[in-house]
Protein backbone atom coordinates (compact mmCIF):
# COMPACT_ATOMS: atom_id res chain seq x y z
CA UNK A 1 0.00 0.00 0.00
CA UNK A 2 1.28 3.56 -0.84
CA UNK A 3 0.58 6.55 1.01
CA UNK A 4 0.85 9.47 0.11
CA UNK A 5 1.26 12.60 2.67
CA UNK A 6 3.79 14.36 4.82
CA UNK A 7 6.51 12.25 5.58
CA UNK A 8 9.22 14.20 6.77
CA UNK A 9 9.77 12.81 10.01
CA UNK A 10 10.72 9.26 8.38
CA UNK A 11 14.27 9.63 9.05
CA UNK A 12 15.78 6.51 8.86
CA UNK A 13 14.70 3.03 7.78
CA UNK A 14 13.49 0.74 9.57
CA UNK A 15 11.16 3.55 11.36
CA UNK A 16 7.15 2.38 11.69
CA UNK A 17 4.08 3.92 11.17
CA UNK A 18 0.91 3.72 13.45
CA UNK A 19 -2.40 3.33 11.49
CA UNK A 20 -5.40 4.33 12.78
CA UNK A 21 -8.72 2.02 11.31
CA UNK A 22 -12.13 2.58 11.93
CA UNK A 23 -13.98 0.82 14.41
CA UNK A 24 -10.59 -0.47 15.51
CA UNK A 25 -9.59 0.49 18.63
CA UNK A 26 -5.69 0.21 18.58
CA UNK A 27 -3.87 1.63 15.81
CA UNK A 28 -1.15 -0.86 13.60
CA UNK A 29 1.86 -1.04 13.44
CA UNK A 30 3.72 -1.68 10.14
CA UNK A 31 7.26 -0.91 9.18
CA UNK A 32 8.84 1.27 6.05
CA UNK A 33 8.94 -0.67 2.80
CA UNK A 34 10.02 2.45 0.87
CA UNK A 35 9.93 6.02 0.85
CA UNK A 36 9.99 9.30 -1.59
CA UNK A 37 9.42 12.67 -1.22
CA UNK A 38 5.91 12.93 -0.18
CA UNK A 39 4.61 8.90 -0.36
CA UNK A 40 5.29 6.18 1.97
CA UNK A 41 5.08 2.14 0.95
CA UNK A 42 3.92 -0.18 3.12
CA UNK A 43 3.75 -4.04 2.56
CA UNK A 44 1.88 -6.37 5.35
CA UNK A 45 0.48 -9.48 5.85
CA UNK A 46 -3.09 -10.68 6.12
CA UNK A 47 -3.05 -11.74 9.51
CA UNK A 48 -6.47 -10.42 11.20
CA UNK A 49 -9.22 -7.72 11.08
CA UNK A 50 -6.83 -4.85 10.76
CA UNK A 51 -5.33 -6.11 7.74
CA UNK A 52 -8.45 -6.89 6.60
CA UNK A 53 -9.75 -3.85 6.62
CA UNK A 54 -6.30 -2.55 4.67
CA UNK A 55 -7.10 -5.10 1.65
CA UNK A 56 -10.38 -3.73 1.30
CA UNK A 57 -9.49 -0.02 1.21
CA UNK A 58 -10.27 1.79 -2.18
CA UNK A 59 -7.54 4.55 -3.55
CA UNK A 60 -8.35 7.96 -2.13
CA UNK A 61 -9.18 7.18 1.54
CA UNK A 62 -7.88 9.25 3.69
CA UNK A 63 -5.93 7.32 7.37
CA UNK A 64 -5.30 8.87 10.32
CA UNK A 65 -1.71 7.80 10.30
CA UNK A 66 1.44 8.51 13.10
CA UNK A 67 4.68 8.47 11.12
CA UNK A 68 8.69 8.40 11.80
CA UNK A 69 7.74 6.28 15.39
CA UNK A 70 11.17 4.25 16.52
CA UNK A 71 14.67 4.33 16.11
CA UNK A 72 15.60 3.05 12.77
CA UNK A 73 19.20 1.13 11.55
CA UNK A 74 21.55 3.53 12.40
CA UNK A 75 23.89 3.52 9.03
CA UNK A 76 26.57 5.87 11.13
CA UNK A 77 27.90 2.65 13.02
CA UNK A 78 28.00 0.66 10.00
CA UNK A 79 31.86 0.67 8.48
CA UNK A 80 31.86 3.23 5.03
CA UNK A 81 33.56 0.29 2.95
CA UNK A 82 31.59 -2.75 4.30
CA UNK A 83 29.61 -5.41 2.47
CA UNK A 84 26.31 -5.39 4.95
CA UNK A 85 24.19 -8.70 4.91
CA UNK A 86 20.56 -7.86 5.11
CA UNK A 87 18.43 -10.91 6.50
CA UNK A 88 14.71 -10.41 6.52
CA UNK A 89 12.26 -13.25 7.65
CA UNK A 90 8.49 -12.99 6.28
CA UNK A 91 7.03 -9.68 7.88
CA UNK A 92 10.90 -8.56 8.43
CA UNK A 93 11.46 -8.33 4.56
CA UNK A 94 10.02 -5.06 4.01
CA UNK A 95 12.10 -2.66 6.12
CA UNK A 96 15.06 -4.59 4.44
CA UNK A 97 14.03 -2.53 1.05
CA UNK A 98 14.80 0.65 2.15
CA UNK A 99 17.60 -0.07 4.35
CA UNK A 100 18.94 -1.96 0.95
CA UNK A 101 18.65 1.24 -1.23
CA UNK A 102 20.16 3.93 1.72
CA UNK A 103 23.02 1.30 1.69
CA UNK A 104 23.49 1.25 -1.77
CA UNK A 105 23.06 5.03 -2.36
CA UNK A 106 25.91 5.14 0.43
CA UNK A 107 28.69 3.32 -1.32
CA UNK A 108 28.27 -0.09 0.28
CA UNK A 109 27.94 -3.38 -0.98
CA UNK A 110 24.78 -5.15 0.29
CA UNK A 111 23.89 -8.69 -0.26
CA UNK A 112 20.55 -10.42 0.82
CA UNK A 113 19.18 -13.14 2.92
CA UNK A 114 15.23 -13.57 2.35
CA UNK A 115 13.42 -16.52 4.41
CA UNK A 116 9.30 -17.30 4.01
CA UNK A 117 7.91 -20.56 5.20
CA UNK A 118 6.60 -21.59 1.72
CA UNK A 119 6.57 -20.85 -2.28
CA UNK A 120 3.72 -18.97 -1.38
CA UNK A 121 4.88 -16.73 0.79
CA UNK A 122 7.37 -15.69 -1.29
CA UNK A 123 7.48 -11.84 -2.24
CA UNK A 124 10.09 -8.74 -3.17
CA UNK A 125 12.63 -11.30 -4.70
CA UNK A 126 12.09 -9.27 -8.23
CA UNK A 127 12.26 -5.61 -6.14
CA UNK A 128 15.74 -6.43 -4.22
CA UNK A 129 17.05 -8.09 -7.80
CA UNK A 130 16.09 -4.73 -9.58
CA UNK A 131 18.85 -3.21 -6.89
CA UNK A 132 21.56 -5.26 -8.65
CA UNK A 133 22.11 -7.14 -5.16
CA UNK A 134 23.44 -10.37 -4.37
CA UNK A 135 20.39 -12.98 -2.93
CA UNK A 136 19.25 -15.75 -1.35
CA UNK A 137 15.66 -17.62 -0.74
CA UNK A 138 15.18 -20.05 1.75
CA UNK A 139 12.01 -21.38 2.80
CA UNK A 140 10.84 -23.98 5.73
CA UNK A 141 9.01 -26.55 3.50
CA UNK A 142 11.76 -26.10 0.57
CA UNK A 143 8.99 -25.00 -1.95
CA UNK A 144 11.34 -22.39 -3.37
CA UNK A 145 14.83 -21.49 -2.61
CA UNK A 146 17.27 -23.57 -0.77
CA UNK A 147 14.84 -25.73 2.22
CA UNK A 148 15.22 -24.63 5.53
CA UNK A 149 16.41 -21.33 7.67
CA UNK A 150 18.18 -17.51 6.70
CA UNK A 151 20.64 -19.37 8.91
CA UNK A 152 21.15 -21.94 6.26
CA UNK A 153 22.13 -19.72 3.54
CA UNK A 154 24.31 -17.29 4.70
CA UNK A 155 27.25 -16.13 2.87
CA UNK A 156 30.69 -16.81 4.03
CA UNK A 157 31.83 -13.28 4.10
CA UNK A 158 30.33 -9.96 5.45
CA UNK A 159 31.51 -7.38 7.67
CA UNK A 160 28.26 -6.17 9.18
CA UNK A 161 24.90 -7.91 9.58
CA UNK A 162 20.90 -5.95 9.88
CA UNK A 163 17.97 -8.08 10.33
CA UNK A 164 13.69 -7.87 11.36
CA UNK A 165 11.89 -10.70 11.61
CA UNK A 166 10.22 -13.36 13.78
CA UNK A 167 11.70 -13.52 17.42
CA UNK A 168 12.87 -17.61 17.00
CA UNK A 169 14.66 -16.15 13.46
CA UNK A 170 16.52 -13.44 14.97
CA UNK A 171 17.78 -15.81 18.12
CA UNK A 172 19.27 -17.97 15.72
CA UNK A 173 20.66 -15.06 13.34
CA UNK A 174 22.25 -13.53 16.10
CA UNK A 175 24.13 -16.99 17.14
CA UNK A 176 25.15 -17.22 13.35
CA UNK A 177 26.72 -14.35 12.76
CA UNK A 178 30.07 -13.33 14.00
CA UNK A 179 29.78 -10.12 12.94
CA UNK A 180 28.43 -6.66 14.45
CA UNK A 181 24.97 -5.95 13.39
CA UNK A 182 21.72 -4.73 14.07
CA UNK A 183 18.12 -6.28 14.83
CA UNK A 184 14.82 -5.13 14.37
CA UNK A 185 12.36 -6.26 17.30
CA UNK A 186 8.39 -7.22 17.23
CA UNK A 187 5.96 -6.85 19.60
CA UNK A 188 2.26 -5.99 20.39
CA UNK A 189 1.90 -2.30 20.53
CA UNK A 190 -0.57 0.32 21.43
CA UNK A 191 0.46 4.41 21.23
CA UNK A 192 4.10 3.50 19.41
CA UNK A 193 5.79 6.18 21.24
CA UNK A 194 6.72 4.97 24.51
CA UNK A 195 3.73 6.35 26.31
CA UNK A 196 2.16 2.54 27.74
CA UNK A 197 5.42 0.41 28.53
CA UNK A 198 3.30 -2.41 26.70
CA UNK A 199 6.16 -3.81 24.88
CA UNK A 200 9.77 -3.36 27.18
CA UNK A 201 12.36 -6.05 26.70
CA UNK A 202 15.35 -6.17 29.31
CA UNK A 203 18.93 -5.26 27.39
CA UNK A 204 22.43 -4.72 28.40
CA UNK A 205 22.27 -1.54 28.75
CA UNK A 206 18.76 -1.44 30.76
CA UNK A 207 15.21 -2.01 30.00
CA UNK A 208 14.08 -0.43 26.48
CA UNK A 209 10.50 -0.23 25.08
CA UNK A 210 10.40 -1.50 21.48
CA UNK A 211 8.09 0.94 20.37
CA UNK A 212 10.20 3.86 21.32
CA UNK A 213 13.55 2.82 22.14
CA UNK A 214 13.46 0.37 19.29
CA UNK A 215 12.34 -1.38 17.27
CA UNK A 216 16.38 -1.23 15.89
CA UNK A 217 18.66 -2.34 18.66
CA UNK A 218 22.55 -3.09 18.15
CA UNK A 219 23.27 -6.68 18.73
CA UNK A 220 26.15 -6.41 21.57
CA UNK A 221 22.86 -4.79 23.62
CA UNK A 222 20.40 -7.43 23.34
CA UNK A 223 19.70 -9.98 26.32
CA UNK A 224 17.47 -12.97 25.32
CA UNK B 1 -10.91 36.71 30.99
CA UNK B 2 -12.82 34.73 33.07
CA UNK B 3 -11.63 30.84 32.95
CA UNK B 4 -14.97 29.13 32.24
CA UNK B 5 -12.93 25.60 32.79
CA UNK B 6 -11.12 26.28 35.74
CA UNK B 7 -12.10 23.54 39.06
CA UNK B 8 -10.45 23.07 42.54
CA UNK B 9 -9.01 20.08 43.26
CA UNK B 10 -8.39 19.68 47.33
CA UNK B 11 -7.30 23.56 47.50
CA UNK B 12 -4.92 23.53 44.31
CA UNK B 13 -6.62 25.54 41.31
CA UNK B 14 -6.46 24.16 38.16
CA UNK B 15 -7.12 25.10 34.78
CA UNK B 16 -9.22 22.64 33.90
CA UNK B 17 -10.18 19.27 35.06
CA UNK B 18 -8.22 17.37 32.35
CA UNK B 19 -5.13 14.94 33.94
CA UNK B 20 -3.94 12.17 32.16
CA UNK B 21 -4.37 9.05 33.82
CA UNK B 22 -1.30 7.29 35.14
CA UNK B 23 0.19 4.19 33.10
CA UNK B 24 -0.95 6.40 29.96
CA UNK B 25 1.29 9.33 30.00
CA UNK B 26 4.57 8.27 31.29
CA UNK B 27 6.17 11.28 32.58
CA UNK B 28 4.97 13.26 30.72
CA UNK B 29 8.39 14.16 28.47
CA UNK B 30 7.36 12.21 25.72
CA UNK B 31 4.30 14.34 25.04
CA UNK B 32 5.60 17.14 25.68
CA UNK B 33 7.28 16.96 22.25
CA UNK B 34 4.64 16.98 20.44
CA UNK B 35 2.67 19.34 22.33
CA UNK B 36 3.01 21.64 25.10
CA UNK B 37 1.30 19.51 28.38
CA UNK B 38 1.42 23.32 30.15
CA UNK B 39 -2.48 23.14 28.62
CA UNK B 40 -3.26 19.92 31.11
CA UNK B 41 -5.12 20.33 34.38
CA UNK B 42 -2.38 18.55 35.86
CA UNK B 43 -1.10 14.63 35.19
CA UNK B 44 -1.13 11.42 37.29
CA UNK B 45 2.80 10.23 36.22
CA UNK B 46 3.42 6.84 36.04
CA UNK B 47 2.43 4.55 38.88
CA UNK B 48 5.88 4.14 41.45
CA UNK B 49 7.01 2.07 43.41
CA UNK B 50 9.69 1.71 46.37
CA UNK B 51 11.98 -0.64 44.43
CA UNK B 52 12.22 -0.05 40.67
CA UNK B 53 10.34 -2.69 38.59
CA UNK B 54 10.54 -4.20 34.86
CA UNK B 55 7.07 -5.30 34.98
CA UNK B 56 5.00 -8.43 34.04
CA UNK B 57 6.28 -10.41 30.33
CA UNK B 58 5.06 -9.83 27.09
CA UNK B 59 2.74 -9.44 25.84
CA UNK B 60 1.26 -6.82 28.04
CA UNK B 61 -1.21 -5.86 25.54
CA UNK B 62 -4.18 -6.86 24.20
CA UNK B 63 -6.99 -5.19 21.89
CA UNK B 64 -10.44 -5.15 22.66
CA UNK B 65 -14.16 -4.12 21.19
CA UNK B 66 -14.04 -0.23 21.98
CA UNK B 67 -10.87 -0.84 23.89
CA UNK B 68 -7.77 -3.06 25.52
CA UNK B 69 -6.19 -5.26 28.25
CA UNK B 70 -3.42 -4.09 29.67
CA UNK B 71 -1.11 -5.99 32.35
CA UNK B 72 1.98 -4.03 32.48
CA UNK B 73 2.53 -5.00 35.97
CA UNK B 74 4.19 -1.12 37.31
CA UNK B 75 7.46 -1.09 35.49
CA UNK B 76 9.07 2.10 37.03
CA UNK B 77 11.96 3.10 37.77
CA UNK B 78 11.54 3.20 41.64
CA UNK B 79 11.32 6.44 43.93
CA UNK B 80 14.54 7.31 44.35
CA UNK B 81 15.20 7.34 40.24
CA UNK B 82 11.99 9.16 39.69
CA UNK B 83 12.88 11.87 42.56
CA UNK B 84 16.96 12.34 41.26
CA UNK B 85 16.07 11.77 37.38
CA UNK B 86 12.55 11.97 35.98
CA UNK B 87 11.34 14.77 38.38
CA UNK B 88 14.36 17.51 36.99
CA UNK B 89 13.43 16.02 33.42
CA UNK B 90 9.73 16.84 34.01
CA UNK B 91 10.19 20.53 35.27
CA UNK B 92 11.69 21.08 31.85
CA UNK B 93 8.18 20.67 30.23
CA UNK B 94 5.66 21.10 32.57
CA UNK B 95 5.07 23.93 35.10
CA UNK B 96 2.04 22.84 37.43
CA UNK B 97 1.68 20.68 40.46
CA UNK B 98 1.61 17.05 39.58
CA UNK B 99 -0.24 14.40 40.71
CA UNK B 100 2.49 11.40 42.55
CA UNK B 101 0.93 8.19 41.61
CA UNK B 102 2.31 5.06 44.31
CA UNK B 103 2.08 1.83 44.70
CA UNK B 104 3.35 -0.80 46.68
CA UNK B 105 3.33 -4.16 48.02
CA UNK B 106 3.07 -3.40 51.62
CA UNK B 107 1.78 -0.52 54.13
CA UNK B 108 5.05 0.29 54.75
CA UNK B 109 6.19 0.69 51.30
CA UNK B 110 3.30 2.97 50.45
CA UNK B 111 4.15 4.87 53.34
CA UNK B 112 8.01 5.28 51.98
CA UNK B 113 7.14 6.07 48.78
CA UNK B 114 4.32 8.34 49.50
CA UNK B 115 6.34 10.19 52.52
CA UNK B 116 9.32 10.49 50.26
CA UNK B 117 7.44 11.82 46.94
CA UNK B 118 5.72 14.27 49.39
CA UNK B 119 8.41 16.49 50.12
CA UNK B 120 8.99 17.45 46.30
CA UNK B 121 7.98 20.42 45.67
CA UNK B 122 6.31 19.98 41.74
CA UNK B 123 4.32 17.29 43.73
CA UNK B 124 0.68 18.86 44.41
CA UNK B 125 -1.47 15.72 44.68
CA UNK B 126 -0.91 12.02 46.01
CA UNK B 127 -2.51 9.53 44.41
CA UNK B 128 -2.26 6.52 46.36
CA UNK B 129 -3.64 3.18 44.02
CA UNK B 130 -4.91 0.56 45.88
CA UNK B 131 -6.41 -1.09 42.64
CA UNK B 132 -3.73 -2.20 40.48
CA UNK B 133 -4.81 -5.71 38.86
CA UNK B 134 -1.67 -7.18 37.57
CA UNK B 135 0.42 -7.20 40.13
CA UNK B 136 0.77 -9.89 43.08
CA UNK B 137 0.38 -9.69 46.67
CA UNK B 138 -0.25 -5.62 47.05
CA UNK B 139 -1.62 -3.93 44.60
CA UNK B 140 -5.59 -4.81 44.29
CA UNK B 141 -5.94 -6.81 47.68
CA UNK B 142 -5.76 -3.22 49.55
CA UNK B 143 -8.24 -1.79 47.33
CA UNK B 144 -11.13 -5.09 47.77
CA UNK B 145 -11.29 -4.52 51.95
CA UNK B 146 -12.47 -1.40 53.57
CA UNK B 147 -10.32 -2.37 56.72
CA UNK B 148 -7.27 -2.89 54.72
CA UNK B 149 -7.28 0.37 52.62
CA UNK B 150 -8.65 2.44 55.62
CA UNK B 151 -4.96 0.81 57.05
CA UNK B 152 -3.27 2.62 53.83
CA UNK B 153 -4.80 5.57 53.98
CA UNK B 154 -4.31 6.00 57.68
CA UNK B 155 -0.59 5.29 57.58
CA UNK B 156 -0.73 7.64 54.10
CA UNK B 157 -1.54 10.39 56.18
CA UNK B 158 0.19 10.21 58.96
CA UNK B 159 3.46 10.62 56.97
CA UNK B 160 2.45 13.36 54.37
CA UNK B 161 1.21 17.25 54.03
CA UNK B 162 -0.34 17.10 50.40
CA UNK B 163 -3.69 16.16 49.53
CA UNK B 164 -3.91 11.96 49.43
CA UNK B 165 -6.04 10.75 46.57
CA UNK B 166 -7.27 7.24 46.99
CA UNK B 167 -7.28 5.36 43.54
CA UNK B 168 -10.23 2.73 43.73
CA UNK B 169 -10.78 -1.21 41.72
CA UNK B 170 -14.24 -1.54 40.30
CA UNK B 171 -13.47 -4.74 40.71
CA UNK B 172 -15.25 -5.17 44.37
CA UNK B 173 -18.89 -5.96 45.21
CA UNK B 174 -19.19 -2.90 46.82
CA UNK B 175 -17.34 0.34 46.03
CA UNK B 176 -19.37 2.48 48.06
CA UNK B 177 -18.17 0.60 51.49
CA UNK B 178 -14.56 0.95 50.10
CA UNK B 179 -14.54 4.97 49.32
CA UNK B 180 -16.22 5.45 52.46
CA UNK B 181 -14.26 3.90 54.43
CA UNK B 182 -10.93 5.80 52.76
CA UNK B 183 -13.16 8.95 53.46
CA UNK B 184 -13.21 8.10 57.63
CA UNK B 185 -9.68 7.28 57.51
CA UNK B 186 -8.72 10.91 56.29
CA UNK B 187 -8.37 10.57 52.26
CA UNK B 188 -8.68 13.91 50.70
CA UNK B 189 -10.29 12.44 47.73
CA UNK B 190 -11.36 9.14 45.71
CA UNK B 191 -9.96 8.85 42.13
CA UNK B 192 -11.95 6.06 40.24
CA UNK B 193 -12.21 3.23 38.31
CA UNK B 194 -9.15 1.88 37.95
CA UNK B 195 -9.37 -1.15 35.22
CA UNK B 196 -11.36 -3.61 35.19
CA UNK B 197 -10.18 -7.33 35.49
CA UNK B 198 -10.36 -8.47 32.20
CA UNK B 199 -8.69 -11.61 29.56
CA UNK B 200 -8.70 -12.74 25.89
CA UNK B 201 -8.05 -15.64 24.55
CA UNK B 202 -5.73 -16.53 21.23
CA UNK B 203 -8.03 -18.51 19.50
CA UNK B 204 -5.44 -19.90 17.38
CA UNK B 205 -2.64 -20.99 20.09
CA UNK B 206 -5.55 -22.04 22.52
CA UNK B 207 -3.71 -19.54 25.28
CA UNK B 208 -4.20 -16.50 26.22
CA UNK B 209 -3.18 -13.46 24.86
CA UNK B 210 -1.24 -11.96 27.43
CA UNK B 211 1.40 -13.37 29.31
CA UNK B 212 0.01 -12.59 32.41
CA UNK B 213 -3.31 -14.57 31.36
CA UNK B 214 -5.48 -11.57 32.90
CA UNK B 215 -4.78 -7.80 32.42
CA UNK B 216 -6.72 -4.43 33.09
CA UNK B 217 -9.66 -3.62 30.81
CA UNK B 218 -9.92 0.22 29.60
CA UNK B 219 -11.04 2.19 26.79
CA UNK B 220 -14.99 3.48 25.87
CA UNK B 221 -16.64 0.44 26.28
CA UNK B 222 -15.59 0.91 30.32
CA UNK B 223 -17.18 4.14 30.78
CA UNK B 224 -20.81 3.48 31.52
CA UNK B 225 -18.84 1.32 34.30
CA UNK B 226 -17.39 4.53 35.42
CA UNK B 227 -20.03 6.27 35.28
CA UNK B 228 -21.69 4.60 37.67
CA UNK B 229 -19.52 4.27 40.18
CA UNK B 230 -18.67 7.63 40.53
CA UNK B 231 -22.84 8.43 40.59
CA UNK B 232 -22.68 6.36 43.62
CA UNK B 233 -19.20 7.32 45.11
CA UNK B 234 -19.88 10.89 44.80
CA UNK B 235 -23.33 10.08 46.38
CA UNK B 236 -21.77 8.59 49.51
CA UNK B 237 -18.83 11.03 50.26
CA UNK B 238 -18.41 14.79 50.97
CA UNK B 239 -14.27 14.93 49.47
CA UNK B 240 -13.89 15.48 46.07
CA UNK B 241 -14.34 12.61 43.30
CA UNK B 242 -12.30 12.18 40.27
CA UNK B 243 -13.59 10.49 37.31
CA UNK B 244 -11.65 7.87 35.16
CA UNK B 245 -12.68 5.20 32.74
CA UNK B 246 -13.14 5.57 28.80
CA UNK B 247 -13.13 8.95 29.27
CA UNK B 248 -12.59 10.56 25.09
CA UNK B 249 -14.39 13.40 24.15
CA UNK B 250 -15.05 17.19 25.97
CA UNK B 251 -18.86 15.32 26.28
CA UNK B 252 -17.58 12.57 28.34
CA UNK B 253 -15.43 15.11 30.53
CA UNK B 254 -19.32 16.99 31.35
CA UNK B 255 -21.00 13.81 32.17
CA UNK B 256 -18.36 12.51 34.42
CA UNK B 257 -18.38 15.59 35.77
CA UNK B 258 -22.46 15.92 35.96
CA UNK B 259 -21.96 12.41 37.81
CA UNK B 260 -20.15 13.71 40.48
CA UNK B 261 -16.19 14.17 39.74
CA UNK B 262 -14.95 17.36 40.31
CA UNK B 263 -11.99 16.33 38.14
CA UNK B 264 -11.22 13.84 35.01
CA UNK B 265 -8.87 11.37 34.35
CA UNK B 266 -8.33 9.86 30.73
CA UNK B 267 -6.47 6.80 29.89
CA UNK B 268 -6.10 4.37 27.11
CA UNK B 269 -7.52 7.75 24.99
CA UNK B 270 -3.95 9.02 24.90
CA UNK B 271 -2.50 5.47 23.48
CA UNK B 272 -4.74 5.92 20.74
CA UNK B 273 -4.36 9.52 19.52
CA UNK B 274 -1.37 11.23 21.33
CA UNK B 275 -3.30 14.61 21.37
CA UNK B 276 -6.56 13.23 22.67
CA UNK B 277 -5.96 15.52 26.52
CA UNK B 278 -5.03 18.56 24.34
CA UNK B 279 -8.13 18.17 21.78
CA UNK B 280 -10.58 17.57 25.14
CA UNK B 281 -9.31 20.28 26.47
CA UNK B 282 -9.62 22.76 23.33
CA UNK B 283 -13.36 20.74 22.44
CA UNK B 284 -14.46 21.57 26.53
CA UNK B 285 -15.66 25.43 25.61
CA UNK B 286 -17.65 24.52 22.49
CA UNK B 287 -18.90 21.25 23.69
CA UNK B 288 -20.39 23.67 27.38
CA UNK B 289 -21.61 26.45 25.21
CA UNK B 290 -24.17 23.10 23.80
CA UNK B 291 -25.54 22.21 26.54
CA UNK B 292 -25.77 25.94 28.09
CA UNK B 293 -23.10 25.38 30.79
CA UNK B 294 -21.37 28.72 32.20
CA UNK B 295 -18.77 27.19 34.22
CA UNK B 296 -17.88 23.74 33.96
CA UNK B 297 -17.61 23.87 38.30
CA UNK B 298 -21.37 24.49 37.91
CA UNK B 299 -22.24 20.90 37.45
CA UNK B 300 -20.11 19.05 39.69
CA UNK B 301 -22.62 16.13 40.70
CA UNK B 302 -25.70 17.50 38.49
CA UNK B 303 -27.34 14.80 38.07
CA UNK B 304 -27.67 14.09 41.42
CA UNK B 305 -31.46 14.66 42.52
Amino acid sequence: MVLEGDVSAISAPGQFINIQLDGLYLRRPISVCDLTEDTVTIIYKLVGKGTEMMSEMKPGKALDVLTGLGNGYDLTLIPEDATVLLIGGGVGVPPMYLLAKKLLASGRKVTVVLGFNSECDVFFEEEFKALGVDIRVATADGTYGTKGFVTDVLPESYDYFCTCGPTPMLKAVYVATESDGQMSFEERMCSGFGACMGCTCKTITGYKRICKDGPVMRKGEILW
Amino acid sequence: MVNRTKVSLCGIEMDNPVIPASGTFGFGYEFAEIYDINCLGTFSFKGTTKEPRFGNPTPRIAECSSGMLNAVGLQNPGVDAVIAEELPKLAKCFHKPVMANVSGFGVEEYVYTCEKLDKEPQVGWLEVNISCPNVHGGGMSFGTDPAAAAEVVRAVKAVTTKPVIIKLTPNVTDIVAIAKACEEAGADAISLINTLLGMRIDLRKKAPLIANTTGGFSGPAVFPVAVRCVYQVASAVSIPVIGIGGVSSAEDVIEMMMAGATAVEVGAANLVNPFACRDIINDLPAAMDKYGIDNLADIIGAAHK
